[in-house]
């Protein structure tokens, strides 16, 4: 088995909020996190896929066609955009856009994609929200 | 290390070839400066307080996988005579030459690092 990896960035802005606390108490949770009017990071997203390599091509899967999967799935929705505002799994009532979030919805929209790749199975996902901060999930609760 | 290699698989046709692998399969091969990390494991010995001699295992890796590979073209390597230099295969040999190289049961796995955008980890099953 053979484990592997691709990166991608893009740039987003959030603001963490639950709407059923307070101002105060959100602001005490979330500190600068629940500005209201948002910041920005630059993400970078690393998608783990595993499985054997290809006896013919020697590839788990064409690098090129998990760069499109991840544009398609994720980057062409999340960059350049404002997650709480503009990305269909959070804001008011829904997902707060936290990292962790993040690294669960990107999961839940790449795992259909790359389960039709015969052979590969997705292994990971991790969200950089700043070079020292990052979340990932392999799938489950 | 830096190294060359060509993607390219003599069973299939040129155009086979040429939509499997896109520009890696362009005819005079392309280069990458590769990134190889690798991690022992085993329990950290009471006189030294290690789990292996770094300069030992510097030793091992710069013998076995540096001075074999650094600037070369891997399809010219032996190991790649029936087996195309993707870095899947790459990670997996890189693997298998340091496992039997150091110490029994301590190599834990392989990580090679193609571009800055991706990278291939081999844990030896």
């Amino acid at each position: 088995m053979i484990f592997l990896t691709r990166r991608a960035t893009f740039s987003a802005s959030h603001f963490y909020w639950n709407e059923a606390w307070t101002a105060e108490r959100n602001q005490a949770v979330f500190g600068r996190c629940a500005n209201r009017n948002g910041h920005g990071h630059n993400y970078t997203l690393e998608v783990t896929v595993a499985g054997e390599p290809d006896p013919v091509t020697g590839f788990v899967v064409d690098l090129k066609w998990l760069k499109d999967v991840m544009e398609r799935e994720v980057l062409s929705e999340f960059d350049h955009r404002h997650l709480n505002l503009e990305v269909k799994e959070f804001g008011p009532g829904k997902l707060i856009p936290t990292t962790e979030n993040i690294a669960i919805v990107a999961w839940k929209r790449l795992e259909p994609a790359i389960k039709k790749a015969a052979g590969a199975q997705l292994s990971r996902v991790r969200v950089y929200e700043t070079p020292d901060i990052f979340a990932e999930y392999r799938g489950g609760e | 290390m830096s190294a060359s290699h060509r993607l390219h698989v003599d069973a299939l046709t040129a155009q086979e070839n040429r939509a499997a692998y896109g520009k890696c399969n362009n005819p005079h091969g392309h280069g990458h400066n590769y990134v190889v990390e690798v991690m022992v494991g085993g329990p950290v010995d009471a006189d030294t307080g290690m789990v292996m001699n770094l300069a030992d295992l510097d030793r091992v890796v710069n013998e076995r996988v540096v001075d074999r590979f650094d600037h070369r073209n891997l399809n010219l390597d032996p190991a790649f005579e029936r087996k195309v230099p993707t870095t899947e295969n790459f990670s997996r040999i890189v693997f298998e030459i340091l496992r039997d190289a150091l110490p029994e049961g301590s190599l834990e796995h392989v990580r090679i690092e193609e571009t800055e955008n991706n990278f291939f980890e081999c844990y030896g099953a």
